[in-house]
This record gives C-alpha cells, sequence and structure tokens, in this order.
C-alpha cells in the first residue's frame, strides 16, 4: 500500500492504510482524531464530516486516495480553544444534548456561515438537513447558526 | 429549614487513608484510597465530592450521561450545599459501588433527578460543613461564626477569608457532620437557574470522549455477524476468505456470532464481510409483519387477562346511546442513538476492564462477570459519555459481546463497533401493539364505558404493554382493560416513555373519537373528565391557552391535542399542522409541563423539544417491519428520523411549583403523537389508526 500524503488541519500528514479505506477511519483509528464521528458508513446522517478544501464532505464514503493532496480540516482543527464562531454559537446557545453529532453539525453550519453571510431558516434547513440529531437539538442549531452568522460577520469586521 | 432525618441517608465509614467516606446506604468496601495531599490529587470528602488544594471542586456524576443533563443538573443539586464556585467545578463518572445505587446503578426511568434529589442535597451540605468545620478549627472559633459562599468559608467577625482548597486537606479529616439542615425553596441560588452546561465546551471541539473514542494500547477492533433472524445460531463457518482481508488478525466464533478482529475498524468490516456463514434460523425464520398482525388482531378477538376493571364496562357499552369502536396499532421501533453501540473490553486472568457507554453500569459489571467468572468487584466499569440512549443503553448485549470477544483475545483489549445496519436489525425493539377499543357515550355526550384490549409483547412485567391505558386519568364509569401476551421471538425493551410511547398515542386518539362522537370540543371533552387530576387538567388548561385553542387558525392550519401523565410529571402539548396531497407538516407545538420543582428549566426546555422530535418521528416515519424473519430496515435511507427542516417551532411552558421534582426525560415523547394526528383528523376529517401515517391514506 502507497501512503497518502495530504494536509491535515493545517500541517502535512502521511498515512499508511490500504486506500480504499474510508477517510473517517483513517482519521480515527490510525490517526486517533476521534472528533470526527461514525453515524451510519453511507453519508445518510452527516455525523462524520469534514471539510476537504473547505467543502463539507462526508468523510465515512470518502476514499482515502482521494484526499491526497488536499486540504482536510476535521472538528480539532476548527480551533484550538473553541473561539471558531460556530463553537462560540454554540457554547452560547448550549445546543448539544448527548453531543455525538455535533462535530458534524458544526463543520456543515462551519462550511454554511462562511459562504453566507446572512443565512435565513429555509437556507439553514436546506445546508444542515443532511446531519442527522436524534436528541432533537433542531431548535437550537437554527438559533445557533443565526448567532454563528453573526459572529463570523464580526470577526471578517474586526479583521478589516 | 428542613430537618434532615439522618438514619434515612448519612453513615459514616471508617476513615480510610487518611480520608473520609460518606455513604447513604452502607460503607463501601474496596473504595479507593483517599489520594494523599501530597501528590495534588483531590481529597474525597464523601461520595459524592471531592476538593483539590488547586481550589477545584470535583463532583461524582453517578448518572449516565446521555444528552438528558445529568452532568449539569446533578452538579447544581450538589453546588446548591456545597455553596462552591461554578466555573471551579470538574465532573467526573464513578465505578460501580452500592453508594452510587449498585445493583442497579444507572440513568434509566426518568429518574436520574427523582432519586438524586435529596441524597446529592445532602452530600453537598455535609462536604460544605467539613469545610466550614476545618476553618473553624483553623480560627479556632466556634462554627456558627463562619460562612460558606463561593468557594471559601467566611469569618463573619473578622471578615477572614479561607478557601476551599486551603481547606481541604483538614475537612477530609473530619467525621461526617450531624444534625444537617437543607435549604428551604426560598433560599435556593443554584437550583431553579439555567447555568450553561458543564459538558458544552467538549462537546463543540470533539474532545469529550464516547464510548466510541475510547483507545487502549495495543487494542484491536472487532466487528460481529450475528445471524439476521432472532435467537438464530452459527451452524457452521469458513473464516479463511476474512483472514485474507488485509489488517485481519482474527476470527472467532461467540455465542451470538462470528466476529472478526483486525487491526482497524474498516478491516474487521471488510473481513465480516468476506465471512461464510451457514446460519440455523431458527424458529423464528417465517414470521413477517403482515403475518402478525392478522395473528394478534385474532387473539384480540378474544378476552384477555383483566388489567383494571370498574363497573360493568360491557352492559354500558350495550345500553349506550352512542357507540364507538376502533383498533388501533402501533409497529416495532428501533432506538437508533446517533453514536452505534460499541464497547472496549480487556479480559485479564485478574480482572476485566470495561469502558463502555452504558445506561446500566452495575448491568454492564455483572455481565462482565458472568462471561469471565471473575468476581464483580474485579470487573471494573469505566463510563463514558454516551452518544444517545433513549433505552437502548439499558440493555448488555453489546457488553456480552465485547467481553465474549475480549475473552478469546485476552488479554489483548477489544474494541467492538456496531454498524448502524447493526443497530437497526438487531436492536431491542420498542414492541409493536394492536388495541382493541369500544367506548360508549349517554345521549348527552357523557362517556359512560370504556374498554380496551391489548395485545403487545410485554417485558419487564405486564405494565409495561398496557401503561397509558390501564392509568388513564379519565373519570369514566365503566372501564375494562384486558391485556394478551403474543409469542414473537422479536426482542423488545425499554424505549424512551416506554408504554406510554404507543399507548398515549392509542388512548388520546380514541379518546378524540369518542369527542367526535359526542359533537364536543376535544379540550372541553377533556376538561370534563380531569377535574379529579388537577396537575393533568392544570397543563391542558395552559397547552390550551397559549395555543389560542378554539380561535381561528391560518387558511389550512389545524389543531389537535394530547395529554400524558407518567414519570411523575404532567405534559400536555397542542400540535398544529398542515396536510398537502396528504404530506403532513407540523408547524408548531405548544408544550406546558408540570414536572414538580424545576432544577434547571433551559435542560427541561431541551428536553421537551428532543421528547417530541423523537416521538414526532414516529408519527410520519418510523417503524420497523419484518420479513421472512428478518428486519427490512437497514440504514437512516429507510429508517430516517425527523430531520432539520421538518423542526416545527416548539413552545414550552413550565409550571412552577414546589412539588418533589418528577421526571422529565421522557415527558413529551408520548403526548406529541396523538396531539398530530388529532390535528391530522382535524385537517383531513381521516382518523389515522396506524402508524406510521403513509401519505396515500391521507388523500
Amino acid at each position: 500500500m502507497a501512503a497518502v500524503k495530504f494536509t491535515l488541519n493545517g500541517k502535512s500528514q502521511t498515512v499508511d492504510v490500504p486506500p480504499q479505506m474510508p477517510l473517517l477511519w483513517a482519521l480515527r483509528d490510525t490517526l486517533g482524531m476521534t472528533g470526527t464521528k461514525f453515524g451510519c458508513g453511507m453519508a445518510l446522517c452527516g455525523a462524520c464530516t469534514v471539510h476537504i478544501n473547505g467543502q463539507p464532505t462526508r468523510s465515512c464514503t470518502t476514499q482515502v486516495s482521494t484526499v491526497a493532496g488536499k486540504s482536510v480540516t476535521t472538528i480539532e482543527g476548527l480551533s484550538s480553544d473553541n473561539s471558531h464562531p460556530v463553537q462560540k454559537a454554540w457554547i452560547e446557545a448550549d445546543v448539544p444534548q448527548c453531543g455525538y453529532c455535533q462535530s458534524g453539525q458544526i463543520m456543515t453550519a462551519a462550511a454554511l456561515v462562511a459562504k453566507t453571510t446572512n443565512p435565513s431558516d429555509s437556507d439553514i434547513d436546506e445546508a444542515m438537513r443532511g446531519n442527522l440529531c436524534r436528541c432533537g437539538t433542531y431548535q437550537a442549531i437554527r438559533q445557533a447558526v443565526h448567532l454563528a452568522a453573526r459572529y463570523q460577520a464580526q470577526a471578517k469586521g474586526g479583521a478589516r | 429549614m428542613n430537618p434532615v432525618n439522618r438514619r434515612s441517608f448519612l453513615k459514616t465509614g471508617a476513615a480510610v487513608g487518611g480520608g473520609l467516606l460518606v455513604g447513604f446506604e452502607l460503607p463501601v468496601k474496596g473504595q479507593a484510597q483517599t489520594p494523599a495531599s501530597s501528590n495534588g490529587a483531590p481529597l474525597k470528602l464523601n461520595a459524592f465530592v471531592k476538593v483539590g488544594t488547586d481550589d477545584t471542586v470535583t463532583l461524582e456524576i453517578h448518572k449516565s450521561e446521555m444528552g438528558q443533563g445529568t452532568v449539569t443538573s446533578l452538579s447544581q443539586l450538589l453546588a446548591e450545599e456545597l455553596e462552591c464556585d461554578w466555573k471551579k467545578i470538574r465532573t467526573e463518572f464513578p465505578g460501580v459501588e452500592p453508594v452510587y445505587g449498585a445493583p442497579m446503578m444507572g440513568a434509566y426511568g426518568s429518574l436520574s433527578i427523582r432519586t438524586s434529589w435529596q441524597p446529592l442535597r445532602q452530600a453537598g451540605a455535609a462536604a460544605r460543613e467539613m469545610l466550614v468545620q476545618a476553618a473553624a478549627q483553623q480560627w479556632k472559633v466556634d462554627k456558627s461564626q463562619c460562612r460558606a459562599e463561593n468557594n471559601t468559608v467566611v469569618n463573619t467577625a473578622t471578615g477572614a477569608k479561607l478557601t476551599y482548597g486551603s481547606l481541604a486537606e483538614a475537612a477530609a479529616k473530619l467525621p461526617a457532620p450531624t444534625g444537617l439542615t437543607l435549604k428551604t425553596a426560598a433560599q435556593y441560588k443554584v437550583i431553579g437557574t439555567s447555568p450553561k452546561r458543564l459538558d458544552t465546551p467538549a462537546k463543540v471541539n470533539g474532545s469529550i470522549g464516547f464510548g466510541l473514542d475510547v483507545k487502549r494500547p495495543g487494542m484491536l477492533y472487532a466487528s460481529l455477524e450475528r445471524c439476521p433472524v432472532f435467537e438464530g445460531k452459527v451452524a457452521s463457518f469458513d473464516g479463511s476468505k476474512a483472514m485474507a482481508v488485509p489488517g485481519v488478525k482474527k476470527v472467532v466464533q461467540i455465542s451470538n456470532g462470528v466476529a472478526v478482529i483486525a487491526d482497524n475498524t474498516w478491516s474487521a468490516m471488510e473481513g465480516r464481510k468476506a465471512l461464510v456463514i451457514k446460519w440455523d434460523e431458527g424458529k423464528w425464520a417465517n414470521v413477517s409483519t403482515p403475518g402478525l398482525r392478522q395473528e394478534w388482531a385474532g387473539l384480540a378477538a378474544k378476552p384477555g387477562m383483566s388489567m383494571r376493571k370498574a363497573g360493568d364496562a360491557a352492559a354500558a357499552f350495550a345500553g349506550a346511546a352512542k357507540k364507538v369502536e376502533a383498533v388501533y396499532e402501533a409497529p416495532y421501533l428501533s432506538h437508533a442513538p446517533m453514536e452505534p453501540l460499541n464497547a472496549t473490553v480487556q479480559v485479564r486472568p485478574d480482572g476485566c476492564d470495561i469502558w463502555v457507554a452504558s445506561q446500566i453500569q452495575s448491568l454492564a459489571q455483572q455481565t462482565a462477570a458472568m462471561v469471565t467468572g471473575l468476581p464483580a468487584n474485579k470487573c471494573l466499569v469505566h463510563t463514558q459519555y454516551l452518544g444517545g440512549g433513549f433505552g437502548r443503553r439499558g440493555g448488555a448485549d453489546y457488553v456480552t459481546e465485547a467481553v465474549e470477544i475480549a475473552k478469546a483475545m485476552s488479554p489483548t483489549p477489544v474494541k467492538l463497533t456496531w454498524s448502524r445496519e447493526d443497530d437497526l436489525q438487531h436492536d431491542t425493539y420498542r414492541p409493536a401493539s394492536y388495541v382493541k377499543f369500544s367506548g360508549g357515550l349517554d345521549a348527552q355526550g357523557s362517556p359512560v364505558s370504556f374498554s380496551a384490549r391489548v395485545v403487545c409483547p410485554p417485558f419487564g412485567g405486564n405494565g409495561t404493554a398496557v401503561e397509558g391505558i390501564q392509568d388513564m386519568k379519565y373519570a369514566i364509569p365503566n372501564v375494562a382493560v384486558e391485556f394478551t401476551a403474543p409469542d414473537t421471538g422479536t426482542p423488545v425493551s425499554y424505549w424512551r416513555s416506554v408504554g406510554y410511547s404507543q399507548n398515549t398515542y392509542f388512548m388520546e386518539a380514541f379518546l378524540d373519537e369518542m369527542a367526535a362522537a359526542a359533537g364536543a370540543d376535544p379540550v372541553e371533552f377533556r376538561r370534563k373528565l380531569l377535574a379529579g387530576t388537577p396537575r393533568l387538567l392544570n397543563v391542558l388548561n395552559i397547552a390550551a391557552e397559549k395555543s389560542d385553542w378554539g380561535k381561528p387558525l391560518p387558511a389550512g392550519r389545524f389543531r389537535g391535542v394530547g395529554v400524558v401523565n407518567n414519570i411523575g410529571s404532567f405534559n400536555a402539548q397542542v400540535a398544529e399542522v398542515s396536510v398537502t396531497q396528504g404530506k403532513v407538516k407540523v408547524h408548531r407545538v405548544v408544550c406546558a409541563v408540570d414536572c414538580g420543582q424545576v432544577i434547571n428549566p433551559a435542560i427541561i426546555e431541551a428536553q421537551i423539544q428532543s421528547g417530541i422530535v423523537y416521538g414526532m418521528s414516529t408519527v410520519t416515519k418510523l417503524g420497523i417491519t419484518l420479513d421472512k424473519g428478518r428486519v427490512v430496515q437497514k440504514n437512516f435511507n429507510n429508517y430516517d428520523p425527523i430531520r432539520i427542516d421538518e423542526m416545527p417551532v416548539v413552545e414550552v411552558y413550565i409550571v412552577p411549583s414546589r412539588e418533589n421534582p418528577g421526571g422529565i426525560g421522557e415527558a413529551s415523547t408520548p403526548s406529541i403523537v396523538p396531539a398530530v394526528v388529532n390535528a391530522v383528523y382535524a385537517a383531513t376529517k381521516k382518523r389515522v389508526r396506524m402508524l406510521p401515517i403513509k401519505a396515500a391514506d391521507l388523500v
């Protein structure tokens, strides 16, 4: 098997596993990055969502060989101190219950607020409907995504 | 102040290793030694409270955290009396001990707050008094001159302060105090408020640590192939092709199937696909859902075991001016927590460690002891955060499997991971149910009789099959509730709100049919019959008022109502729906809840929303069906719960109360179902007598 080289959370990473292994399991079992979750294995629930070159992607159906040369961001790479606008909003709205789906929810939301300045409820529903939550935190998620969009705008404003 | 009955609560154990042990039943054997302060570890003041010399306060959370908020709400109970600084709280999950509720230590039945309400406040008060006493001794003053506040003890005469951290060592050497008094409700500072959840920060960066995230040195990963038919067994198998899959280390047969063990989860799953197994499918290989319905209809035609009888329901029905009869059905349901089941186990000759997200840690321990033959106290359960429970993790089938595999691989630690397909096809399901109702009304439209014949596989006693009907609160003079247990191989168990999950739907939907036959408004009809249950009547009235019941709605919107009294709480909901070409959309839900004394209103609101989503998924979407003994549903494509675009606006109204706390985790799941189906009737004039709703039936 040939080692796959990619960028993981901003750092160069090499992983030596069978090329067909889903990125999810390479992250979790081989690299010890367990923040990304296994939920269904069929891209149906969104728990395993990571960003590949900025795009929210289901890592459970992404073969590790396909990320060669690409940039992968996981929940661990969003910030080192819960300072990402989406994490701040999630804390402010106290979104998680069991919390298992929240890595995926947060990664999907982070991609949404990065490209949509002021998302409507229907923008949020459209972007987030691929992420299941059995605890039913959806109302809090809607509220937190609105909040995250505001934090994101403030962060951009501050940077200017 | 409420005097504490000390006999019912505090028993002081002998000091162990210079520390102090406070138990609520018996002194605990085999407790870990209180750490010496020199190594910086926190000092144990009692079974629930440790104080570090760095001024941190570590609280032992003896009930699993599966999203219902125990880490935060139990901390509130302790902190209220402990007078600690909320920011200095750390929490941990202790091992299985009698003081924590063994041999039934765990979180189930929406009991965590109810069973912790007194003992945790007492434990907090006991620890506080020891810290106060230690300060008094240091100052050489009477302790009446000392007051605890915000992680310090204050000398009220001098204004001097000592931190809890500086008092920890001295306090840990003191005997448990006597004559404790607890605060009155008017004195609460923490109870009844909504501090931020303690577990949120670690749940937004992936670091919290669920069962599936456990990693042990040298650990291997397992995937288990089970017989697709319940109770089926391995007749023979060939693991040679599986062994050829890269990463696969071993193939072992256990009581429940054939396990493939590999150096990563994916290889184990790939190896499993290469197994060749011949099954002895056993006696349930011909079971199918249509066959079961037919069989249960036959059982419902005959009298069952009497579960409740008042007056003569048959005679009253015979003489009734108006008669209503209906059959209601509900399917098997899977729990489908987001975290697939898993357990990591290491078996050694002298002991066993189980890292597991379990709702009943005691059961995990007993299971490990049984499988390994080791004494229970050598089987250590390390509780992890649960990625959802809903009753599923109250079982230990997955622990049995993991311990059997780890025993075969001893002393290598092994993590068994279920796939989603395993989860849906090998659950212990919410039972299906078939109920035949009849109700009689007099000429004025008042109910004179109510009869129900329930056919439902029971578990843990027959009550689980009939609760929600047997204990219905409506004042009807002649009542007969009968029950028949069908023979079925499908494993069944506790599913969020248990029997109420189906029976509240049946009961409240049938009552709506009686109201319609009486020509009465559904809320008004219930009000008249609930005078004897004022707390239930009160939440009904609040839900009706807040939802503007009886007032006009926008075109195409309709309301329905449902109520339930379960887990020591009272819940009423009004759902607002529209139905377009048979498709049901729930726009708004108004929920009034009376769960006694409120500990954390934000968690209550979150749990109400949660229970509503969990119940709503069963109305239009979820159902487990059987074909040739096999579960038809395989993954979230055909067992697809409510998603965010189907989420209604939920409004929660909590009744202020000083009654003892009721449960909350299972409070709102039952009543959303009839609230929605009764609204569907208002919209379509079609009764929903079987779930999940099929759009074609409403067109």
